[in-house]
This record gives C-alpha cells, sequence and structure tokens, in this order.
C-alpha cells in the first residue's frame, strides 16, 4: 500500500532549509543581472518565466517524491495541493485558493507572505517588471510535466502596491498520459 | 530562527542561472557568463556581509575580517566553518572548504578531457558549466570583502571534490570613495578620493564616517568606494 501523502509542514521540517534571506538577495542579484543585461522590462519578464519553466519541469519530480501524492481527481485538487503543500515544501508559506469559475478550469492562487520579496522595492524605471515571474514558470512548467497546459497570470502584485500576490491559473487542456506501447488485443 | 526556505529551491535557482547564461543569451561567451555570475554573486556577498555586520564592530585588520568571513559568515550561509585558513602574510589566503554544500553533489568523475563519450545532445561541457557555478560564491568572498572596504581578487578551485579552495588576493589601490545619504527626501551623492595604500584604517573611515552621520540623523543608504569611479 502507498504510503499516506505528507502535509507541506512534514515534508518542509525534512527537508534542508537555507536561511531565507540568501535566497532572497540571491533573487533579487539575478534580476539586476538580467535587468543590465537584458535591458528591456518585457525582456526579462519573458526570461524569468523562461528561466522558471525549466526550474518547474526538474521541482515537479522532487515534490512527486517528497509528498506521496497520488494523482490528483481534478483541477480543484491541483491547485489545492500546489498551494498548501507545494509553496510550503519549497517556499516555506502557504497558499489559498479561491476564485473559481463555474466550469472548475480557472482559479486564483493568493499568496500574502512571498519570501522572494522581502526588502524589496521597484524604482520607477522598472515599471511593468513581473519581478516575481520565475513562480509563473515554475507552476506552468511543473503542471505540465503532469499532462496539464495551462495560461498563468498576475492580477495582484504587491510590489505595485496591492495586498497580496494573486496568481491565475487556467487550465488550457488535459493532455492524458499516452501509452508508447499498444495493449494486446 | 529566522525565515527559511528549502535548500532545493536556491540549489535550482543558480543551476538554472547559470545554465540560462551559458546556453542562452551569452552561449559561446564564457567570459561574459563568468562575470555576470560573479556579478551576482558579489551583490549577495555585499548585501549579506551589510546586514551581519550592522550590529558588529568594526574588524581590528584585514586578519579578523577574513576569519569572520571564514566562521560567522559562512556559517550563516553555508551552516559550517571554512575548513582550514593559510595566509602568506603577503596579501594573499587561501580557504579550503572539505565539504562545500553547492558542489557536494556534482559529480566528480567527468574530467576536462573527456568529450567524445557524451551524447551530442548534451548542450553545455559539464566541467565549463562546474567553473561557471563556482564563479558565484567568489562573488560572494569578493562582495563581503569590499564590504568590508578590502578589495580583493579570489578565484576557486574544485579539482579534489567535494572540497572547494578559494585564493584571495588582496589588492592595493588608490581609492575613490562614493555615499550616498537621504536628507529631506532628497538623495545626496559625496564623492572624494584618497590616495591611500590598504590598512585598516579604511575600516576605520567607514566606521567613523558611518558613526558620524548616524549622529547627525542622516540615515547613509550607502557608502562604498569604487575604484573605477571618477
Amino acid at each position: 500500500m502507498a504510503p499516506p501523502p505528507r502535509s507541506g509542514d512534514a515534508i518542509f521540517a525534512n527537508v534542508d532549509r537555507v536561511n531565507a534571506e540568501l535566497f532572497t538577495l540571491t533573487y533579487g542579484a539575478i534580476v539586476r543581472q538580467l535587468l543590465t543585461d537584458l535591458e528591456e522590462v518585457d525582456e526579462v519578464n519573458k526570461q524569468l518565466d523562461q528561466m522558471g519553466y525549466n526550474i518547474g519541469i526538474r521541482l515537479i519530480d522532487e515534490f512527486l517524491a517528497k509528498s506521496n501524492i497520488s494523482t490528483c481527481v481534478d483541477f480543484k485538487e491541483t491547485a489545492e495541493v500546489i498551494a498548501k503543500v507545494g509553496f510550503k515544501m519549497f517556499l516555506g508559506v502557504t497558499a489559498s485558493v479561491s476564485n473559481w469559475d463555474p466550469e472548475g478550469t480557472t482559479c486564483s492562487i493568493i499568496l500574502e507572505d512571498n519570501p522572494l520579496v522581502d526588502f524589496v522595492e521597484l524604482p520607477d524605471t522598472c515599471q511593468g517588471l513581473y519581478y516575481c515571474n520565475i513562480l509563473s514558470g515554475v507552476v506552468r512548467g511543473a503542471l505540465e510535466m503532469v499532462s496539464m497546459k495551462t495560461e498563468i497570470t498576475w492580477v495582484r502584485d504587491m510590489l505595485r502596491g496591492d495586498d497580496a500576490f494573486e496568481l491565475r491559473l487556467k487550465l488550457l487542456k488535459q493532455v492524458p498520459e499516452e501509452y508508447p506501447y499498444k495493449d494486446d488485443e | 530562527m529566522g525565515k527559511e526556505v528549502s535548500e532545493s529551491c536556491l540549489d535550482i535557482l543558480l543551476i538554472e542561472t547559470v545554465s540560462s547564461y551559458t546556453n542562452g543569451f551569452y552561449a559561446g561567451k564564457p567570459e561574459l557568463v563568468a562575470q555576470a555570475v560573479e556579478a551576482i554573486g558579489y551583490q549577495v556577498g555585499n548585501q549579506l556581509c551589510e546586514r551581519y555586520t550592522m550590529e558588529r564592530s568594526q574588524f581590528s585588520d584585514h586578519l579578523e575580517a577574513i576569519k569572520f568571513i571564514c566562521t560567522d559568515f559562512w556559517i550563516k550561509i553555508f551552516k559550517k566553518q571554512i575548513d582550514t585558513l593559510r595566509t602568506d602574510h603577503k596579501g594573499t589566503f587561501v580557504l579550503r572548504d572539505n565539504r562545500f554544500r553547492w558542489i557536494s553533489r556534482v559529480s566528480n568523475s567527468i574530467s576536462e578531457d573527456s568529450g567524445a563519450t557524451f551524447p551530442s545532445t548534451l548542450p553545455v561541457n559539464f566541467a565549463q558549466s562546474r567553473k561557471m557555478h563556482l564563479y558565484f560564491p567568489c562573488g560572494i568572498i569578493r562582495g563581503a570583502l569590499s564590504n568590508l572596504t578590502i578589495p580583493c581578487a579570489v578565484t576557486a578551485d574544485i579539482s579534489s571534490l567535494p572540497s572547494c579552495v578559494s585564493r584571495l588576493h588582496l589588492l592595493d589601490v588608490s581609492l575613490a570613495w562614493s555615499i550616498v545619504i537621504r536628507y529631506k527626501g532628497l538623495h545626496i551623492l559625496l564623492c572624494f578620493r584618497i590616495k591611500h595604500k590598504i590598512s585598516q584604517g579604511m575600516l576605520e573611515f567607514k566606521y567613523n564616517w558611518t558613526k558620524v552621520l548616524g549622529q547627525l540623523k542622516l540615515s547613509v543608504l550607502t557608502l562604498s568606494f569604487d575604484k573605477t569611479f571618477l
């Protein structure tokens, strides 16, 4: 029998952890360097999303291995698992899910506490920068590895004056897993 | 204990950054990749050192400052101290960490010379990407020391994994100082040049300025030196 799924807190307590400050400053330095090298804010947004995607497609393996989560029944469960287990075991913070549309294919993930943005202020020259865009890439990449194509956009951003971070997740397509071999008739 | 995140977050972020730079916009230009990664490390080292030395009194000399880097500072970042520190007393220091966390899981079996056995789909030479990865901790050390007003050049060597050996070479330059102060909502930039050999006077200089400006209730935003300034 498979071991029961573990809660985000339990997993987080068992992984190796580092000082969040180091992580925050590293991310900040990376964004700053990208701005210096790429110059255009839109390019940086795209690059952060791409980096996030590359990270997400690998992070999902660690997530599945450590959390013992079995297949989610529907997208609603998937979103809950991302918010309660995923964010907790990596970033140490819990997110919440809300604003479901009637079909159950679009929802919002809301983060009130975000270690990426501690002590960060956006200067006027960077209006239009989605500082946390790496997160949208990570979620998109991770979901794609479990056969869900999604579109993720930022609705609220604390660095732009809002009261929380809100990501809008829209399920575009669920690609069922295809077995490479035909069943014997 | 302050806030924490999982270590794999940091690892994977660094790996992805180095990979993006190496395979992406600076593909084929390893010097630029190295520069960028080192600059990121420099920024981090500088800011972390600033935060960790805010409460402390100044260091009496360079050796004390470097010992701080090897103990308290290294512990805060890597949860252990530097294992050995050696110096030739002429400005070169060698720091050895026997189990450097960030490369403790990197394979030792790939040598610089073997390239023929890899499938052609691998986009990057492993040894080169490992080297790029090391520029980040080098930058951290250089940034931290520059915050303590000790300009230096840092190189790292992982020929004997999992230990990492960093070499610091202290530089001797004439410096230009710049201080940015916030006063009544304005940012004021003061700049002046000093022809001064590196000595403990620099640390004292920075410490005294910070104290004086603090007493005048002026908040100092940055106090740094820059050898290319002016």
